[in-house]
């Protein structure tokens, strides 16, 4: 049994995860597609429209939580239960909070292939 | 879904896994991180293989937000879990990890996953905005394309539903002479 500050260390890689990449969703639907952008604009007016969408810094700085949570469970306990661990719960949470806030469609299909690749994530690390 | 947008879905996964190896191989080197020093995740950066690993994490950021601007997240998100495959494979041949009967099942698992969201839509559909942006072509945000889209409809139509639809809405006492042809018999 993992200790409860594993655990703890965790669940901080899930949730500011999960909500940065939330954040940086929301952030580059309303810019549209960055590659049409680029082909009519030029790479420094997608560096701009990026740099200037309110949400892209909060979504980076949560990203940035996560990645440095995750360096620190690394750190405390083998890869091959971290990894997966909090992979496998950021993929079941971003589905939640992608129907939640996003209003994106998570219709069967992309629940049963969520749940398809958490399972196959966990078994990937036994 | 074009080629461009596969290879963008196969940079995701290739960058991913790459850096999450290399990053693995350099927290190995550095040992346990006290959390009473925090700064020395910064000084983290200064072995190679984090280093490396942060470069490959940068490029996997950089795809992953292009993804994101055309296909939604629960799409994406399984779409390029079989990095997670990508990294057993690494683990096995250049980390020489062993790879035991389950790991097989859940990469088949993951394959199963990926194969099946990659099959569906990738992006949710907004009828109102999707569409208009759609007709447009060129417009550069969904704002600009919401603003172009409504100057275009003619004020005398505005107050019947706003939508170039409702144009033919209009009853005889309209004016349909003023209408562009819309194909009809001649």
């Amino acid at each position: 049994m993992k200790s409860l500050s594993v655990w703890t260390v965790v669940g901080v890689v899930v949730v500011a995860s999960s909500t940065g990449e939330v954040l940086l969703s929301s952030a580059m639907k309303s810019i549209g597609d960055l590659g049409l952008l680029r082909a009519r604009k030029g790479m420094a007016a997608v560096i701009a429209a990026v740099f200037s969408e309110r949400l892209f810094l909060p979504g980076v700085a949560c990203m940035a939580v996560g990645f440095f949570s995750l360096l620190v469970a690394l750190s405390w306990d083998d890869a091959s239960f971290v990894a997966p661990a909090s992979a496998s719960l950021t993929l079941v949470l971003n589905a939640i909070m992608a129907k939640i806030f996003l209003h994106e469609a998570v219709d069967h299909r992309r629940w049963i292939s969520a749940l398809l690749v958490g399972v196959g994530v966990v078994l990937v690390a036994m | 879904m074009n080629l461009r947008k596969y290879l963008v879905l196969l940079a995701v996964m290739c960058f991913g896994s790459t850096g999450d190896i290399l990053l693995a191989r350099g927290m190995k080197d550095l040992g346990p991180v006290d959390l009473h020093h925090p700064l020395s995740l910064i000084a983290a950066l200064a072995n190679h293989w984090v280093f490396c690993g942060v470069l490959c994490l940068v490029l996997f950021f950089c795809s992953y937000m292009t993804a994101l601007s055309w296909a939604d997240l629960t799409y994406v998100l399984p779409a390029t879990a079989f990095g997670y495959v990508l990294l057993a494979l690494q683990s096995k041949y250049f980390l020489h990890e062993h790879v035991s009967n389950y790991r097989w099942a859940g990469i088949l698992l993951i394959s199963c996953g990926v194969g099946w969201v990659t099959r569906g839509p990738e992006l949710t559909r907004r009828p109102q905005i999707s569409d208009e942006i759609h007709t447009l072509g060129t417009a550069q945000t969904m704002h600009e394309a919401q603003n172009t889209a409504s100057a275009q409809i003619p004020p005398e139509a505005r107050h019947i539903g706003g939508t170039p639809n409702a144009l033919n809405a209009q009853g005889p006492a309209g004016a349909p002479d003023k209408l562009p042809a819309t194909g009809g018999p001649s």
